[in-house]
């Protein structure tokens, strides 16, 4: 047991908390731009899936890794735009095209994968993300290398919360996004167009959902493999109720999740005779206590889910 | 220019929305196919002498339609009621290994052991759908992520139980679970081919749900609960309970699909037995506009091309990928000439 609580004081515990909780960030600050727009997005787990393709597919030719992020970003857009041509225009039904999202771009991103890769023994790998040690900074005892000793995609997966907390929240695009969430037909007696609105929501929440993937691939581990994403999409469409529909709660609730995560990867190695499938549970059943727990006072946007049909109320 | 609904929906426009969403699919997904530098009617040819060519084929093409049938009927059940049950693979799992649990050591007849094993595996499924079911009516907690979540919870809980206290000591290689008895192994419909009477099994089912929807008072409730929830709450139904049954009877479908696969096809039960029967449910099931008999037509589709995408595959070295693509492309183009089905186009 003591083993237990000596793993809680380990810097690397902490750091890697960080480190795990960064596809989640990225996802859940797309669902929930998407979903504070009046949109769900349930196309998560194959955006995610296709952007971990795309990104490492277009570092694995030759471009830079960064670059690698911005093929991913692109390509989560363009399925998000499907998603949003479906249920913003033709007002289809979100849940239903959300999962034909997920299914189809799965398929495409391991149909593209096996078309273009040549797969041997072993998945070919390529020169991930290293750790960034931030000057000065990262040399501060504890925090440093929790904190200071990160990935470039973590660094910008934190700015991300700032930008997309203050965009919403302190800015018109924000309240207009906010607006067509709650009462779409306030957002057109103001004169501007929530169709629009919608799907540039849509759109740009499904680039971060496809950054996210991408750090798994060229961060987290350097090759690509089906079935990689493993349900953190799921996991990041709860998180948004869990955050009650807010950016910095949606950290904080990544954050949490990460730490159990990275706790019961390393409480596996030290406690023997449980079987491991036991602690690879924790993540999915915490996902649904979350649920649970919040589900009684949940603050869902108004409009969440209903389709906006100029001159229809 | 405007949509404009439909007052009634003429007959022809129910039969040819399915296939033009099932031609539009293949059209788009014929692109891919010729990126891989292959003719795709070339490679559709292959598809379907690859499922359809020979004896053999059309047997094991059927043998893949059956699971599809029943979790194909369980997503049709609950969407209708709009509970949106993801949670097909999940409770196919539940029915296989409670199935295979019993019927190792079940010392009963066939006759009785094989109706009874089905039962098990009905009830494990509607067992794991209640709670979900109940989490949404008690707390308000939506079911789609739920039931979504409790797929690698199960996923993860067969390997366990394969690994540790169900593990077949004679299996070589992949663990899988122990075998059910040779007494309860389904009997062949074709001999010396995969094909069993599940399939007669998995036709029955449909015709059973058909008569349900479509004949009872439950399946009147499970339409208006689907339709109008709050006019139905008006009209006197009991929503929890219609919501209750409906997750009841829909698990109940996905479970009997592990269970009859498992005395049907593989006898032990492995993590990889399904290659997305559930998932794959929910497709057939929207390309059947949710309709029971619907749903054994679009089974024997979706099972066409995932077999035929494999002989395909091997003849032409187009990734079988290709099948898993044209699945979903079926699904999002049906929703839109569902569309079309319902509304009309007003200038």
């Amino acid at each position: 047991m003591s083993d237990a609580i000596d793993l809680l004081m380990n810097t690397s515990l902490w750091a890697a908390v960080l480190r795990i909780a960064t596809p989640l960030i990225f996802g859940v600050l797309g669902a929930l731009l998407c979903e504070r727009s009046g949109v769900l997005n349930l196309g998560i787990e194959g955006i995610m899936t296709m952007g971990a393709m795309s990104g490492w597919l277009a570092v694995y030719m030759g471009a830079p890794l960064l670059v690698g992020l911005m093929v991913a970003a692109i390509c989560g857009a363009l399925m998000g735009l499907i998603h949003a041509g479906l249920t913003v225009p033709l007002g289809l039904s979100q849940h239903v095209s959300g999962l034909g999202i997920t299914l189809f771009a799965s398929a495409l991103a391991y149909y593209l994968y096996r078309l273009i890769v040549v797969v041997g023994e072993t998945p070919p790998a390529i020169e991930a993300f290293q750790p960034l040690d931030l000057p000065v900074l990262s040399d501060l005892p504890i925090v440093g290398p929790i904190l200071f000793s990160q990935s470039v995609p973590t660094y910008l997966a934190l700015l991300s919360v700032a930008v997309m907390a203050y965009v919403l929240a302190r800015t018109p695009l924000g309240l207009a996004i906010r607006m067509t969430g709650e009462n779409p037909h306030a957002v057109e007696a103001q004169g501007l167009n929530p169709i629009r609105i919608r799907i540039g929501a849509v759109v740009a929440g499904s680039a971060l959902m496809a950054v996210g993937g991408a750090f798994l691939t060229t961060a987290a581990f350097n090759s690509f493999f089906p079935g990689m994403v493993q349900g953190r999409g799921w996991i990041c469409i709860a998180l948004v109720v869990f955050a009650s529909w807010r950016p910095g709660k949606a950290l904080i609730g990544a954050l949490l999740f990460a730490f159990f995560d990275a706790y019961q990867l390393r409480l596996q190695t030290a406690i023997e005779g449980v079987p491991y499938q036991l602690f690879l549970m924790a993540p999915y059943v915490l996902s649904i206590v979350a649920l649970i727990l919040v589900a009684r006072r949940a603050e869902v946007p108004a409009a969440l889910m209903a389709p906006y049909r100029r001159g229809e109320r | 220019m405007r949509l404009e609904r439909r007052a009634h929906v003429p007959l022809h426009l129910v039969i040819l929305a399915p296939l033009a969403a099932i031609f539009a699919a293949l059209l788009l997904a014929a692109g891919l196919i010729a990126a891989a530098g292959v003719n795709p009617l070339t490679a559709y040819g292959e598809m379907l002498t690859g499922a359809l060519g020979s004896r053999l084929s059309i047997t094991e093409m059927l043998t893949r339609a059956t699971p599809l049938i029943f979790t194909g009927l369980a997503a049709a059940v609950a969407f209708r009621a709009r509970l949106w049950n993801i949670g097909g693979e999940g409770q196919f799992f539940v029915g296989a290994l409670v199935t295979a649990w019993i019927g190792h050591s079940l010392g009963v007849p066939g006759w009785i052991g094989i109706p009874l094993l089905m039962l098990a595996g009905m009830a494990a499924g509607a067992a794991l759908l209640a709670g979900p079911a109940f989490l949404r009516l008690r707390f308000g907690v939506d079911e789609v992520v739920t039931t979504l979540l409790l797929n690698f919870i199960v996923i993860l809980f067969v390997g366990l139980m394969i690994e540790g206290p169900m593990r077949d000591p004679l299996a070589f290689g992949w663990p899988s679970s122990v075998p059910v008895d040779g007494d309860f192994r389904l009997p062949d419909l074709v001999p010396r081919t995969r094909l069993h009477i599940g399939l007669l099994f998995a036709i029955a089912a449909a015709g059973a749900v058909w008569l349900v929807l479509a004949r009872t008072v439950f399946g009147a409730e499970t339409r208006a609960a689907g339709l109008n929830a709050s006019a139905a709450a008006f009209a006197g139904i009991s929503l929890p309970k219609t919501i209750m049954g409906v997750a009841l009877l829909s698990g109940a479908l996905a479970g009997l699909a592990g269970s009859v696969e498992v005395m049907g096809v593989t006898a032990g039960v492995t993590t990889t037995m399904s290659p997305g029967f559930g998932y794959a449910g929910i497709v057939v099931a929207m390309l059947a506009a949710l309709h029971p008999a619907g749903v054994v037509a679009a089974a024997v589709f979706v099972a066409t091309v995932f077999v035929g995408a494999d002989a395909m595959s091997r003849a032409t070295g187009v990734p079988s990928f290709i099948a898993d693509v044209i699945v979903a492309l079926c699904l999002l183009t049906m929703i839109v000439a569902l569309l079309f089905t319902t509304y009309r186009v007003r200038r």
